[in-house]
């Protein structure tokens, strides 16, 4: 599964992506929404995006999702010696109500699926957080047969938390960085997914064997 | 237009105004107290707030029928209605509300209406998880109602009125004519049914994110989301009036009003910080077995 000689935003041809529907089974194709994200630009009025960015800049409703053995450092954070509320980060459970997600460590290809399937669930603006080397360049993974190197090739990712594994201390730096972010409005990886889909679909189908799912999730 | 309707829309509108950041602020200090209680810093007071406005500004949102868009206003809906029946102030003219054209049936009905509206929402949402969260959290408000509604005939059958304002003004003169000294067991029942009602701990299983994913709401998101964080200042602070107006002598102004609701919340709170969460198995059969005995001796010394 080595995916670091890929290509970055490489362009595709309509015709070497997939049907939409192909892997699912007939009974399974009308229950889901087969249409292409579009992406939401913000509001045009300075004011208005400005408020929104603050809003969401200091409202952070996390998916608790954790993918990999990184995810360990994310409950200590909830706790009192860290207690992440106070900066207004909640876990959520769902990925319908979750704003932020972080990728907690090395992704496998299983994994894969369902971080896909989940970011596509989640609603725009959303963000993602890569925790831990694993996800900028594969970490001590480099070589591993069925673990993904660079998550940015599947996911658009915002900011990430080198380190292995990084302290709650480097994720509460990682979510300061992203509040910055989000505040200065660069945090735009819901609109780059949907601008870029094509790309990756591609890459994502390339390393998920068994794709029984729809085209895009939501 | 109607010069009176007009006055009467204005007070109603003031008073959910008034309500509605009453019971943000009363989450907002809720988190905070849990909290302390935990060793930790909390959030902001007023963080519900910037939930809500972050909740509206989010781009995108997703529908799943017209059931799912009602289930949130079906939701909204009940709290408002709840609230606008019930006298926040006994004797103010504008925080009576509509006190005067429902009596304590129509309320009790208003409690489970959100509820069902929110259930028909979330089972078209299509998630299993929905299914169960409504599932568990109406069989767990049904238990919790029986004791209270029997709590509230006790009631009925002492002042003899339908009426929550002839309720609160049987209980005024003093401290002496609450119906918690006037018909403690009456109280004891309700208050039980009420930690049960306010869904939280030990009575919050199907609304706990660490369960089968946050029950009901799991495919509520964006405005959807915003319509039923939002009834939450609403539903809960007119239930903790309603309790203050039954049992605990109603207010006659809005610093008492202030106080009392919030005491009566703090007992919810306190249970909720001290006792871990029970299954569904277990708070179903503690809720029928002692608050609704309680509820039924109360019924019985009124009775005979």
């Amino acid at each position: 599964m080595d995916d670091r000689k890929m290509k970055h935003r490489s362009p595709v041809p309509e015709e070497e992506l997939l049907s939409p529907d192909a892997f699912l089974a007939p009974e399974e194709r009308g229950l889901f929404c087969q249409d292409r994200p579009e992406p939401v630009e913000p509001s045009k009025i300075k004011i208005v995006r400005d408020f929104c960015n603050w809003a969401q800049a200091n409202s952070v409703f996390i998916l608790a999702f954790g993918t990999g053995c990184g995810a360990i450092e994310m409950r200590p954070l909830f706790t009192a010696r860290y207690d992440i509320s106070r900066y207004g980060i909640f876990p959520r459970p769902t990925p319908r109500m979750s704003g932020l997600f972080i990728i907690g460590g090395y992704a496998s290809v299983k994994t894969m699926k369902r971080i896909v399937r989940s970011y596509e669930q989640m609603q725009n603006p959303k963000f993602v957080m890569g925790l831990g080397s694993c996800t900028v360049n594969g970490g001590m993974y480099y070589d591993s047969y069925n673990t993904v190197k660079r998550l940015d090739h599947y996911i658009p990712v915002d900011t990430y938390v080198a380190g292995c594994m990084p302290r709650p201390e480097s994720l509460i730096a990682g979510f300061n960085r992203i509040k910055e972010l989000i505040m200065e409005g660069k945090a735009e990886g819901a609109n780059e997914y949907a601008k870029n889909f094509e790309w990756y679909k591609r890459n994502q189908r390339r390393i998920i064997k068994d794709w029984n799912m729809p085209e895009y999730n939501w | 237009m109607n010069r009176e309707l007009l006055v009467m829309i204005g007070k109603a509108v003031a008073s959910l105004f008034l309500i509605a950041n009453y019971g943000l602020i009363l989450s907002g200090v809720m988190y905070k107290i849990i909290a302390r209680v935990h060793g930790r810093f909390g959030p902001p007071v007023w963080q519900p707030y910037i939930n809500l406005a972050k909740l509206l500004s989010m781009r995108t949102a997703v529908s799943h029928g017209i059931m799912f868009y009602l289930g949130p206003v079906f939701r909204i809906t009940g709290g408002v209605g709840l609230y606008l029946l019930i006298p926040a102030v006994y004797g103010s003219s504008w925080l009576s509300n509509f006190s005067f054209s429902g009596d304590i049936i129509l309320v009790l009905y208003f409690i489970f209406f959100g509820m069902l509206g929110m259930a028909l929402g979330a089972a078209e949402s299509g998630h299993p998880y929905s299914a169960i969260g409504v599932m568990r959290g109406l069989a767990q408000n049904t238990a919790s109602e029986l004791p209270f509604v029997l709590a509230v005939l006790a009631l009925v059958a002492q002042y003899k009125t339908l009426s929550i304002t002839g309720i609160v003004a049987a209980q005024q003169g003093g401290i002496e004519n609450w119906t918690l000294f006037t018909n403690p067991l009456a109280v004891i029942a309700a208050m039980l049914a009420f930690i049960g009602m306010m869904h939280r701990s030990p009575f919050d299983l199907h609304l706990a994110p660490q369960e089968i994913p946050v029950g009901p709401p799991t495919e509520f998101h964006s405005s959807y989301l915003f319509m039923m964080s939002f009834n939450r200042a609403f539903f809960g602070s007119a239930k903790l009036v309603l309790f203050m107006n039954l049992f605990f002598g109603g207010a006659t102004s809005i610093p008492e009003m202030v106080i009392k609701t919030f005491l009566i919340m703090l007992w919810t709170v306190f249970v909720g910080v001290v006792f871990p969460r029970y299954r569904l198995e277990q708070s179903v059969r503690w809720l029928l077995k002692v608050p609704t005995l309680i509820g039924l001796l109360a019924l019985a010394l009124q009775m005979f």
